[in-house]
């Protein structure tokens, strides 16, 4: 039982650390968006796995509002970037009026 | 009984969560936004209804079962929404590694773009020398 609790919570914390990793290391903002839409659903995950073992459901509406929210910034905030695109004043779809954390670097290809 | 449910709980509980650090290596190891999006979507719809049977199946009760149901039910039908728009300003923005792409549907770069294509301000073409090109 031990055994199964704490590799079920390693398993879902690796899972939500390397979600944390892209999140900083996420080269545009739609990275970012991805890595925090995966991260709420791991959060909702490990609070269902939680009320699992514990036997205890007063998480469970929690989990209604998680999954609602991680769906509400995800949608939020990938219109705002859709919006973005009228400033653009480059063809080639590289922004100037965006800060730097939302552009793509060069890849080496 | 309650050995072979918790056994089955269990089971359900472990997929969902291999699925949890799947969509973690994924995350950290694919190029671009698209096939990054492909890995986190995994413990969207997978992991969470396996989760969610598990759970259910744990906690006794229909009131559980249910607003464990409804979870599932709001993620099956907002992880097509929230995936379609984030693609959608992914291609507009050029954040996808075209040389791995297979099938383009769109064309070459540079030529759908230019056109209005669309309702949405995410399907505007960007301005070109500040002037807002009209949608012919």
């Amino acid at each position: 039982m031990t055994i199964v609790s704490s590799l079920l919570y390693a398993l879902i914390g690796g899972g939500a650390l390397l979600a944390l990793v892209r999140l900083a290391r996420g080269p545009s903002l739609l990275d970012r968006v991805v890595a925090t839409d995966t991260l709420l659903v791991i959060i909702a995950a490990g609070l269902a796995v939680h009320a699992a073992l514990q036997r205890d459901p007063t998480l469970v509406p929690v989990l209604v509002v998680v999954s609602l929210l991680a769906f509400v910034g995800s949608v939020s905030v990938a219109r705002y970037i859709g919006g973005m695109l009228l400033r653009s004043r480059t063809g080639d779809g590289s922004d100037l009026g965006l800060p730097v954390a939302a552009e793509v670097r060069e890849e080496q290809p | 009984m309650t050995a072979l449910a918790d056994v089955v709980a269990f089971a359900c509980l472990l997929a969902g969560a291999v699925l949890c650090l799947t969509a973690g290596l994924g995350l950290v190891r694919f190029p671009d936004v698209l096939s990054r999006m492909h890995a986190g979507t995994k413990p969207q719809v997978l992991g969470v209804l396996l989760v969610m049977v598990g759970a259910a199946i744990r906690l006794d009760g229909w009131a559980n079962a249910w607003m464990l149901l409804l979870v599932a039910a709001f993620q099956l039908l907002t992880a097509p929404v929230s995936a379609h728009l984030i693609s959608r300003v992914a291609y507009r923005r050029r954040h996808v590694r075209r040389d791995l792409l297979l099938v383009d549907e769109f064309g070459p770069a540079g030529h759908q773009d230019l056109r209005y294509r669309g309702d949405e301000p995410g399907d505007a073409p960007p301005e070109e020398d500040g002037v807002l090109p009209q949608p012919s």
